[in-house]
């Protein structure tokens, strides 16, 4: 129902034709040679989805239902209504809905609950798909610790029967990021759940890739336990990360140049100098530099935290989110300072020393002093449950006399994601304007009764409770 | 002096769901020693410590299924994980949680605030894993043991699944014959084995069917081989995470024999486990299969109420939902004196501030045998310590 999406890749495609049949015919005229450019850091998503077109996305109305807007502006409309079009929130208001207009879908949302669609940061969906077989093990590239240059777009399969059930849950926007085996695993993806052929065409439109890191326990017990090579220690860990941190500089700074100035003087004549050679892992990491690619650091501890830190500082770029990071509590007025989020779990704990210190209170502790809390699932289960995960350490928080509002919760898994992922401008709340991704729930999302009745992604609903999909996946058909 | 007189503790005013499908409201429940001595619409006998649960609700204390509480302190820790005896021996079924088993362990008191008393400690690995205890939360409660024999079946890499059907087999024939004579085998008289004396021993209380096998399958045609095995062997069957189970449930009512799930599980985890269902339980109940809910783990043992609060999301009945994880484990393994809230129970208590299953909900107090347990436990102490920062160290 939402096929053509892919307008967007005649231009870039004209563009590398352009590009190799210039190389033709300056390499006939011996005209000087001049490079092919450097891959932007960011992607440009030859395919990616540039929102629904027009006649695709239905026309919607919701009316009469509760709104919890995730919107610091009004949090809570209590007699609402919010009108979708061509895939884009074009109004929502308090009260009386407008009249339907002609082929508008209305939802009578009485008793419902609306919430922007929720988001989440951290997610292996496609990376490591169930079945979970080792074919499907494709998150970890650990045959050496650094590995920035890979892609885990590269290694998304789009029929990971994990995505549907993740849309049942009211995701509609997730982050795919490499594991934690390397110091610096590779390139996350931001994606829209949409069924579709590739990952390319499920991107975010122009949302900025990730750069997934890792402290602590899994980079020494993969490479120094289990392989007997570098890093051993957390020590050889952060002179690993810092030592290419420093060369990722150096090339960023080369590349500067060479840019300034891709001619060099020969004779008396300026002719164009070779480019330096492309190295894909720095080129991620030089992407960082630039402030082009966001940084995602899987870290539990407090003190391991504070040290990424202080590396940030060192070669100038900023932390957008410390994953799991079970420990960001006893940091938290530090974190409030730096401006860093926390993606974190309600109450998952105990696996390996570095999970040991966590309470259930993390995220509202880190609320309540003003840094952006992020619950995030790095899980196919907990994905299918966000609304209760959220709900568990927002109740664990009052219980324990945090002050708290219900408002802030729902942002972990709204606007506080989508903040984090660079993307608060364009989803995470109820606002005019922004992409229609938005959950109707059957009662309070924070109940755990609460089930996504309809979930719509770019305007397009993907999951309506009422009328069954057949499995998106491959895989679950004609079992 | 009358039962109600040597009452120690009432718990008053509340609406008490007995775990047996019983709602009671405005009913007291009397506590001596670590059993319950009534239940019912009484007075609070003088003397006895009264705690008012007027507005909330009572049910028994959660017992958890399958769980490793108590054998491991940090999974990532070899050291503090006694889940695996490990060893390339696949028969183990000497092997005894018991001697692993942790009552001190700073993981249970987290569990146990969120209103689970007793779990069933199941061993992990091999293809006969070992003997399960339960255990009461309390640090000096004597185990329940063994409750089941643990055993694994399924797909593995490297070799047919078939063949550990030949090793149970061939095991429940040497037990058998070991019961009968074990003269003959402690005078070598015996015709060779492979599996141990001890594990010989091990199993007579599962041929004599005191005792279930807490099968792990998951493969609808390994639950039908198991079924024929059964009955072949005469043993009592427990299915454990039997993920495909949903779809034998008729055949499952009529043989009696129970299902242990994970409600969260929704997935096509591998290629035995291609027809999972989120309402599986339901399925299940509907047929008259009885079914617990487990959350299959140590640290997330306090998840079980949201299991069951899911699995009522997905269509189980409430009251069989809260059976689900009181009186239907209980009576999956041989605890007749466990999950119900009844007369001469144990004293496995909850007092909830409303619906068990709400995540808003909270476990206001919790007896176990009797017990009030305390409400601090590490993870409070750590957030005690850290709610000013920088911390006052």
């Amino acid at each position: 129902m939402d096929g053509g999406s892919h307008v967007s890749r005649a231009p870039f495609a004209l563009c590398l034709l352009l590009v190799a049949c210039s190389g033709a015919q300056q390499a006939k005229k011996k005209l000087p040679y001049v490079p092919v450019p450097l891959d932007p850091p960011v992607a440009t998503e030859p395919d990616a989805l540039v929102g629904p077109l027009a006649d695709t996305a239905p026309m919607v109305l919701i009316k009469d239902a509760t709104l919890l807007t995730a919107a610091d502006a009004q949090p809570r409309i209590a007699r609402g209504w919010i009108r979708l079009r061509d895939g884009i929130i074009s109004a929502l208001g308090e009260g009386d809905a407008p009249a339907a207009e002609p082929r508008e879908r209305v939802i009578d949302g009485k008793g419902r609950f609306v919430t922007p669609g929720l988001i989440d940061t951290h997610s292996h969906l496609g990376v490591y798909s169930t079945p979970s077989v080792w074919a499907h093990w494709d998150g970890n590239e650990a045959t050496g610790p650094v590995t920035a240059g890979i892609r885990a777009e590269e290694a998304f399969w789009p029929q990971d029967p994990g995505l549907q059930r993740a849309v049942r849950g009211g995701v509609t926007t997730l982050q795919i990021l490499p594991g934690s085996a390397n110091l610096m695993g590779g390139r996350g993806v931001v994606l829209k759940p949409h069924p579709r052929r590739e990952s390319r065409a499920m991107r975010f439109p122009g949302a900025s890739d990730a750069l997934k890191m890792a402290c602590g326990e899994n980079p020494k017990r993969v490479y120094g336990r289990h392989k007997k090579s570098k890093p051993a220690s957390r020590m050889a860990s952060l002179a690993m990360v810092r030592q290419t941190w420093a060369k990722a500089r150096r090339y960023r700074n080369k590349w500067a140049k060479y840019r300034a100035n891709p001619n060099k003087m020969k004779d008396g004549k300026e002719i164009p100098s070779d480019p330096p050679e492309r190295d894909l892992n720095l080129e991620t990491l030089a992407g960082v530099l630039d402030g082009e690619i966001n940084v995602h650091i899987h870290c539990y501890r407090a003190d391991e935290m504070l040290l990424q830190l202080k590396i940030a500082e060192e070669f100038g770029f900023e932390v957008r989110s410390f994953h799991h990071a079970v420990e960001a509590y006893k940091i938290r007025d530090i974190l409030a300072e730096r401006g860093v989020s926390v993606s974190t779990w309600a109450d998952w704990w105990g696996f390996k020393i570095e999970a040991y210190d966590a309470v259930r209170e993390n995220l509202a502790l880190l609320t309540e002093q003003g840094v952006r809390g992020v619950l995030h699932t790095d899980s196919a289960e907990g994905i299918q449950r966000m609304n209760q995960e959220a709900a568990k350490a927002y109740y664990a928080g009052l219980q324990a006399g945090v002050k708290l509002t219900e408002h802030q919760a729902l942002r972990w898994i709204t606007m506080n994601p989508a903040w984090a992922l660079g993307v608060d401008d364009r989803t995470g709340s109820l606002a005019k304007g922004k992409m229609a991704d938005l959950v109707v729930w059957d009662r309070h999302p924070f109940s755990v009764y609460a089930r996504a009745e309809q979930v719509f992604v770019d305007g397009i609903l993907r999951h309506d409770s009422t009328a069954p999909q057949p499995p998106w996946s491959d895989f679950e058909v004609g079992q | 002096m009358t039962a109600l007189l040597a009452a120690a503790i009432a718990i008053v005013g509340g609406t008490v769901h007995t775990g047996d499908g019983l709602t009671v409201k405005d009913a007291t429940v009397l506590i001596e020693g670590d059993r319950i001595i009534a239940v019912g619409q009484l007075p609070a006998p003088a003397g006895a410590l009264v705690i008012d649960a007027r507005g909330k609700i009572v049910t028994p204390g959660l017992i958890e299924a399958q769980s490793t509480l108590g054998l491991v302190e940090i999974s990532g820790v070899g050291p503090s994980n006694d889940t695996d005896m490990g060893g390339k021996h696949p028969i183990r079924a000497a092997n005894r949680v018991v001697d692993s088993y942790n009552p001190f362990s700073p993981v249970i008191p987290i569990q146990r605030v969120e209103g689970v008393t007793t779990i069933v400690a199941a061993p992990h690995g091999g293809l006969i894993s070992g003997q399960s205890a339960a255990y009461d939360l309390w640090p000096d409660a004597e185990p329940i043991a063994p409750v089941a024999i643990g055993l694994n079946l399924g797909g593995r890499d490297g070799g047919a699944r078939g063949a550990a059907l030949l090793r149970l087999r061939e095991l429940t024939q040497d037990a058998r014959r070991y019961g009968k004579d074990r003269r003959a085998f402690d005078q070598n008289r015996f015709r060779p084995v492979r599996a141990s004396r001890l594990d010989l021993e091990a199993l007579q209380p599962v041929l004599r069917r005191e005792v279930p096998l807490a099968v792990r399958v998951s493969r609808r045609a390994d639950i039908l081989t198991m079924l024929r095995v059964a009955q072949e062997e005469r043993v009592r069957l427990v299915l454990v995470g039997a993920l495909e189970a949903w779809t034998l449930a008729d055949r499952l009512a009529a043989a009696k024999v129970g299902v242990v799930l994970d409600p969260s599980a929704n997935l096509p985890f591998n290629l035995d486990a291609v027809h999972t269902r989120e309402d599986a339980v339901v399925r299940l109940h509907a047929a008259g299969v009885p079914v617990a809910l487990s959350t299959f783990s140590a640290h997330n043992v306090r998840k079980l109420r949201q299991w069951a609060g899911n699995a009522v999301r997905a269509g189980l009945p409430r009251d069989a939902a809260l059976a689900a994880v009181t009186s239907t484990p209980a009576r999956l393994f041989g605890l007749t004196d466990h999950g119900r809230l009844t007369k001469g129970a144990i004293a496995n208590v909850v007092v909830w501030s409303g619906d068990p299953f709400e995540l808003s909900t909270r476990a206001e107090h919790v007896f176990v045998r009797g017990h009030r347990a305390p409400k601090m436990h590490r993870q409070r102490a750590l957030f005690d310590r850290y709610r000013k920062v920088p911390p006052p160290y």
